[in-house]
C-alpha cells in the first residue's frame, strides 16, 4: 500500500489533491497508536502525518501551545511540564489497552478523537481546550478556524466538529490548544468496602459541596484486586483533590467530616495519587483482560443512574466494571464480541452512548463500534461529511459506514 | 450596512402568511399591527432598526417545528429571537421574515441535583437559572453582563460569556444538551445529561452558530456548587503595561483567578464619577482580581497576588475585607457602560480579543485612533482572556459620527486580528461585524463555513444577512473542481 508522508502544509495539501484526482481514498494516521480504536477503514493509501512535527508556539503567561499535528503527545507534555503546566483534560493513553505500548499517540490524535481523562468532570474534554486549526478539507483546500485566543466567537466553532470526527471531515495541519498552570499539589481520599449504590450517593455528596473534588471513581472489589498503588480485597471509592497545598489540606479536612457516614478513610501519598489517577484514566487494571474471549466499553450515562445501569446489565461472574467521572463513565469488561445490543438497549431509557473499545478479532461488535444515531441525526451527520469531503476520500467508514 | 434586499412576492403575501400562522399559534400568538411590532425592530444594537414581516410567539417546540416547516415549504427567511439583548444585532428583523419569539419558552423543567444539571426551556432568563438552584448553594457558572435579562436560548447561540470564563468557560464549557428544530421541521436532540456525544458534535456546532442553523426549544446545562467565599482586590497602575505584565505574572504563578479585569483612565474616571466605588483616580490603569473557592484558598492567594502586584508596580492595592466591599469593587465595574452613558449621548461598545501581552500596543494605537477620529474611547477589559471591550464615545445627532465611530471600531478590530486576535469575544458576528468577516477569514475558510450552513439550511432561509458577508447558493458551494493529471509533487516522501 502506498504510505504518503508530507513534510509542510503545502505537501499535505498536495497528497490530498492528488488523492481526489486520482481516485484513491486515504487512511489518516499520527502515529497509528488509535488504529484499532473505532471501525477499521479500507483505504488505497495512508497518509502518514507524522512529518508534520514541532512545536510551532508555546507561550506559558497566554496559556497556549500550537503544533503541527504529528508532534507527539508526549513532547508536548514535556515540554508543559517544564513550566509548571499541563494539558487539563488529562487525554487517556490507549496505548496500553489496544497496542500494550504507552505514550505513543499524536496532538492531532488526541483531538481528532477528543480524549479526555478522570478530570473531565471539571475541565472538560479535549474539545473543551482546543482553539483553533488549520486543515485540509476532502475538497482539497487548505481552511483554517478559530485562533489562539481563548475568547472567540468569530463565525461557526468548527474546533467542536473536528474535535472527536476521527479525520472524516479534514486533516489537520497545524492545532493550537489552551493549557493551564498545572496544580502544585493532589491527594486523594479512598473509601473501602462500600457498595455501587452506595459509592453512588457517597460521589453525589462530595461532587455536590464546595470541596471541589476534580475526580471521583469507584472500583469494585473485582477490579480493585488488579489497582495499580492500592490493589486490596474491598472496593475502593476515591476522590481526588487538586490545587495550592493550603487549599488541598483544608479541603481534604472538610471532605473528610462531610462523608463521615460512609467509613473512615484513608489519605494518598501525593505519588500515589498520581499512579491511581492515570491507571483509572488508561483503564490499566482491565489492560491484561484475555483479548481472545473478553471486549471493553465505554459507556457514558448519566452519572447518578450509572451504578443502576450495571445492575440491569446484570454482569456474569467473569465480567467487571468501574465508574470514573462520578458514575458517569463505566468502563466494562465483558465476556465475548457479541454484546452491543444489551449493552446499547438499555441506554434507550437513560440519556447515554456506548464505545466499544477492544474485542476480539471477529467480535461482530466491531461492526459498529460507535453508538449508532438516529435517522435525524444520521442524515445531518451525511449532510456534513458531504459538505467537507464529497468524494468520501478520508478515513471513510471510520466512524460509521456510510460516513 | 446592507441587508439582503426583500423579497416582494412575500411581502405581498403578508395577510396570507399570517392566516395560516395563526392556524400552527392560535389567539394573539400572531403579531401584525405596526405599532406592536415597533417593540420587536431592534435588538441590543440599537443603531440598526427594521420591523419585521411579522412576528409569531409560540409555546412548544411542535409549533416551532410546524413554523419552520410551512416556512421551508413556502420560502419564507425567519429570524430567531431570545430575549433581543444581542450587542452585534443577531436578532435585526428582516423586512421579509417572520420574526420567531421564543418568550414564552419560559419554564424551569427538571431541576436534578444528583446530575448537577438543569433542563429549561430557551426562554428562562441565564440569571433565572441560578435563581432556581441558588437556595441549594449551587449556580449556573457563565455571567454575561446582560444576565438579568438575556434568554438562555440566546446564550446557547452567541455562545455568551462573562467575567467568569477564565476560570469556569463559556457556554460552550458548561451545556450538556440542547433540543432543536431545524429549517425542515425536525426535531432532534444532542447530548443530555451524560458527557460527551457519539461522532460529530453537534452541541458544540450549534452553541454560537448565531440561530443560523436551528432554533433551540430546550437546554440542558451543568450546574455547579457555589464557592465557598469570593475576595477581591482592587490594584491600581502607573501603566496599562504595569497592569498586563501583572496579570501575566498572577497566570504565571498557577493562580486562575475567578474574574480578572482592567480598565483604563477613562473608564475609571466614569466609573468613580457614576458610583464612587471608591477606585483611585491618579492611576493609569486599574485590575479587580476576584478569587473565590475554598476560605482557606482565597486566604492564601489574595496574600500572593498582594505581592505579585506589588512586584509589578501597583501603586494602590486594596483587599475586600467584607461582601460588602467586594460588591463595591465591582460596582464600578459592573456601571461602567451607563456610566460612560452618562459621559456622551451614545456610545458603541466593541468586544475583540487580542493575545494579552499585545494590550499595551493596542492602547497605544487606540489612543492615536482616537485623536484622529475626534471621538472618545474608554476600555474595560476582560483581561485573564484577553477580551477587550471598548467603548466609543459618539453623538448620534451630530451628522456623520454614527458612521465615524463605526469606522473606528472597525478600526479596532482590525487591529485586534492584526496582532493575533479575532473580531469577537463573546458578543457575535452579527450584522455589526460581518462584513470583517474577510480581515480575518480567506474566500476559502468562509466558503467551508458556508457549507456547513448548507447542511443545515439549504435554502438560506435562517437568520439571513448575518456573520456571512456574501451569501453562495449551496449548489455553487458543493461543486467540484478536480484537475485530473499525474503525481504533481514528486517530491512527497513514500514508503
Amino acid at each position: 500500500m502506498n504510505r504518503l508522508k508530507p513534510e509542510n502544509a503545502q505537501q499535505l495539501e498536495d497528497t490530498v489533491k492528488w488523492a481526489l484526482s486520482s481516485g484513491s481514498t486515504l487512511e489518516i494516521l499520527g502515529s497509528g497508536s488509535k488504529k484499532a480504536l473505532g471501525r477499521e477503514v479500507d483505504c488505497s493509501c495512508q497518509l502518514d502525518l507524522s512529518g508534520l512535527r514541532g512545536i510551532t508556539l508555546y507561550e506559558p503567561a497566554e496559556l497556549v501551545l500550537s503544533a503541527r499535528a504529528g508532534t507527539p503527545l508526549q513532547e508536548v507534555i514535556e515540554t508543559l511540564r517544564a513550566e509548571n503546566q499541563y494539558l487539563a483534560f488529562e487525554p487517556l493513553d490507549y496505548g496500553p489497552l489496544l497496542k500494550g505500548q504507552s505514550d505513543t499517540g499524536t496532538v492531532g490524535g488526541m483531538i481528532a478523537s477528543n480524549l479526555s481523562g478522570p478530570r473531565r468532570l471539571k475541565a472538560g474534554a479535549a474539545r473543551d481546550h482546543f482553539l483553533g486549526f488549520s486543515a485540509v478539507s476532502g475538497r482539497g483546500e487548505t481552511f483554517k478556524s478559530g485562533g489562539r485566543v481563548v475568547k472567540n466567537v468569530t463565525g461557526y466553532d468548527l474546533m467542536k466538529l473536528l474535535a472527536g470526527s476521527f479525520g472524516t471531515l479534514a486533516v489537520m495541519s497545524d492545532v493550537t490548544f489552551k493549557v493551564l498552570p498545572a496544580p502544585p499539589e493532589e491527594k486523594s481520599y479512598l473509601l473501602a468496602g462500600l457498595s455501587d449504590a452506595e459509592a453512588s450517593r457517597a460521589m453525589i455528596l462530595a461532587l455536590n459541596s464546595a470541596c471541589e473534588v476534580s475526580s471521583a471513581a469507584h472500583v469494585p472489589v473485582s477490579v480493585a484486586r488488579d489497582l495499580k498503588g492500592c490493589a486490596g480485597e474491598k472496593s475502593v471509592t476515591a476522590f481526588r483533590l487538586e490545587g495550592h497545598a493550603p487549599s488541598v489540606r483544608y479541603r481534604l479536612d472538610r471532605l473528610e467530616k462531610l462523608l463521615e457516614s460512609f467509613g473512615k478513610g484513608r489519605i494518598t501519598a501525593t505519588t500515589e495519587s498520581r499512579v491511581l489517577w492515570s491507571s483509572l484514566r488508561d483503564a490499566t487494571p482491565l489492560q491484561d483482560e484475555g483479548s481472545s474471549l473478553h471486549s471493553i466499553w465505554r459507556v457514558s450515562v448519566s452519572p447518578a443512574q450509572g451504578w443502576r445501569y450495571v445492575e440491569a446489565l446484570n454482569l456474569g461472574p467473569e465480567e467487571r466494571c468501574f465508574y470514573d467521572w462520578g458514575g458517569g463513565l463505566i468502563w466494562l469488561s465483558l465476556k465475548g464480541g457479541n454484546n452491543a445490543v444489551k449493552v446499547r438497549e438499555l441506554l434507550e431509557k437513560i440519556s447515554g452512548h456506548a464505545s466499544l473499545v477492544r474485542a476480539p478479532v471477529d467480535a461482530p461488535d466491531r461492526k459498529i463500534p460507535t453508538q449508532p444515531l438516529g435517522a435525524g441525526e444520521h442524515l445531518l451527520f451525511k449532510r456534513i461529511k458531504q459538505n467537507f469531503d464529497p468524494e468520501g476520500i478520508l478515513n471513510p467508514g471510520r466512524l460509521y459506514d456510510d460516513l | 450596512m446592507q441587508m439582503p434586499d426583500p423579497d416582494q412576492t412575500i411581502l405581498a403575501r403578508r395577510e396570507e402568511i399570517a392566516n395560516h400562522l395563526r392556524t400552527i399559534v392560535p389567539g394573539e400568538g400572531v403579531v401584525v399591527s405596526p405599532q406592536e411590532l415597533r417593540v420587536y425592530e431592534s435588538d441590543g444594537l440599537t443603531a440598526y432598526r427594521q420591523p419585521p414581516l411579522l412576528a409569531i410567539l409560540p409555546e412548544t417546540a411542535q409549533q416551532v417545528s410546524e413554523i419552520l416547516a410551512y416556512c421551508h415549504a413556502e420560502g419564507i427567511k425567519v429570524v430567531p429571537r431570545g430575549s433581543g439583548t444581542s450587542l452585534s444585532g443577531g436578532a435585526l428583523p428582516l423586512a421579509d421574515g417572520i420574526l420567531l419569539c421564543m418568550g414564552k419558552f419560559n419554564r424551569v423543567l427538571d431541576v436534578d441535583y444528583d446530575n448537577r444539571c438543569v433542563v429549561v426551556q430557551p426562554g428562562v432568563t441565564n440569571l433565572g437559572i441560578t435563581k432556581a438552584v441558588e437556595q441549594d448553594s449551587f449556580y449556573y457558572a457563565p455571567d454575561p453582563s446582560s444576565q438579568i435579562a438575556c434568554s438562555i436560548g440566546g446564550n446557547v447561540a452567541e455562545n455568551a460569556g462573562g467575567v467568569h470564563c477564565l476560570k469556569y468557560g463559556l457556554t460552550t464549557n458548561n451545556l450538556l444538551g440542547i433540543e432543536m428544530v431545524l429549517i425542515d421541521g425536525s426535531i432532534l436532540r444532542f447530548g443530555g445529561k451524560h458527557l460527551d456525544s457519539p461522532g460529530y458534535d453537534l452541541l458544540g456546532l450549534m452553541t454560537g452558530s448565531e440561530g443560523l442553523l436551528g432554533v433551540v426549544t430546550e437546554v440542558t446545562v451543568r450546574i455547579l456548587p457555589k464557592p465557598e467565599t469570593a475576595r477581591a482586590l482592587l490594584l491600581g497602575f502607573p501603566s496599562s503595561e504595569q497592569a498586563g505584565d501583572c496579570v501575566a505574572a498572577i497566570i504565571s504563578e498557577g493562580i486562575i483567578p475567578g474574574g480578572m479585569e482592567m480598565m483604563d483612565k477613562p473608564a475609571i474616571e466614569a466609573a468613580e464619577a457614576f458610583v464612587q466605588a471608591g477606585y483611585p483616580l491618579d492611576v493609569e490603569a486599574l485590575l479587580i482580581v476576584e478569587l473565590d473557592g475554598p476560605q482557606a484558598e482565597v486566604d492564601h492567594l489574595i496574600g500572593r497576588v498582594s505581592e505579585i502586584s506589588g512586584n509589578c508596580g501597583a501603586q494602590t492595592s486594596r483587599t475586600s475585607q467584607n461582601e460588602e466591599e467586594r460588591q463595591l469593587f465591582w460596582a464600578g465595574r459592573k456601571a461602567a457602560f451607563p456610566a460612560i452613558g452618562r459621559l456622551s449621548p451614545d456610545y458603541y461598545c466593541m468586544d475583540g480579543t487580542i493575545p494579552r501581552n499585545k494590550l499595551p500596543h493596542v492602547l497605544r494605537r487606540m489612543r492615536e485612533m482616537s485623536t484622529d477620529y475626534g471621538l472618545r474611547v474608554a476600555n474595560v477589559f476582560h483581561a485573564g482572556d484577553g477580551n477587550l471591550h471598548p467603548l466609543i464615545m459618539y453623538d448620534a445627532n451630530n451628522p456623520g459620527e454614527l458612521e465615524r465611530a463605526e469606522d473606528f471600531g472597525s478600526d479596532i478590530l482590525r487591529l485586534c486580528v492584526e496582532v493575533g486576535g479575532v473580531l469577537t469575544g463573546e458578543h457575535g458576528v452579527g450584522v455589526e461585524k460581518r462584513d470583517l468577516m474577510s480581515e480575518m477569514f480567506t474566500e476559502i475558510d468562509l466558503k467551508q463555513q458556508l457549507r456547513v450552513k448548507c447542511a443545515f439550511d439549504s435554502k438560506a432561509l435562517l437568520n439571513p444577512g448575518k456573520v456571512f458577508p456574501e451569501l453562495h447558493r449551496c449548489a455553487e458551494l458543493g461543486r467540484m473542481h478536480i484537475h485530473k493529471g499525474k503525481l504533481p509533487f514528486p517530491d512527497i516522501p513514500r514508503f
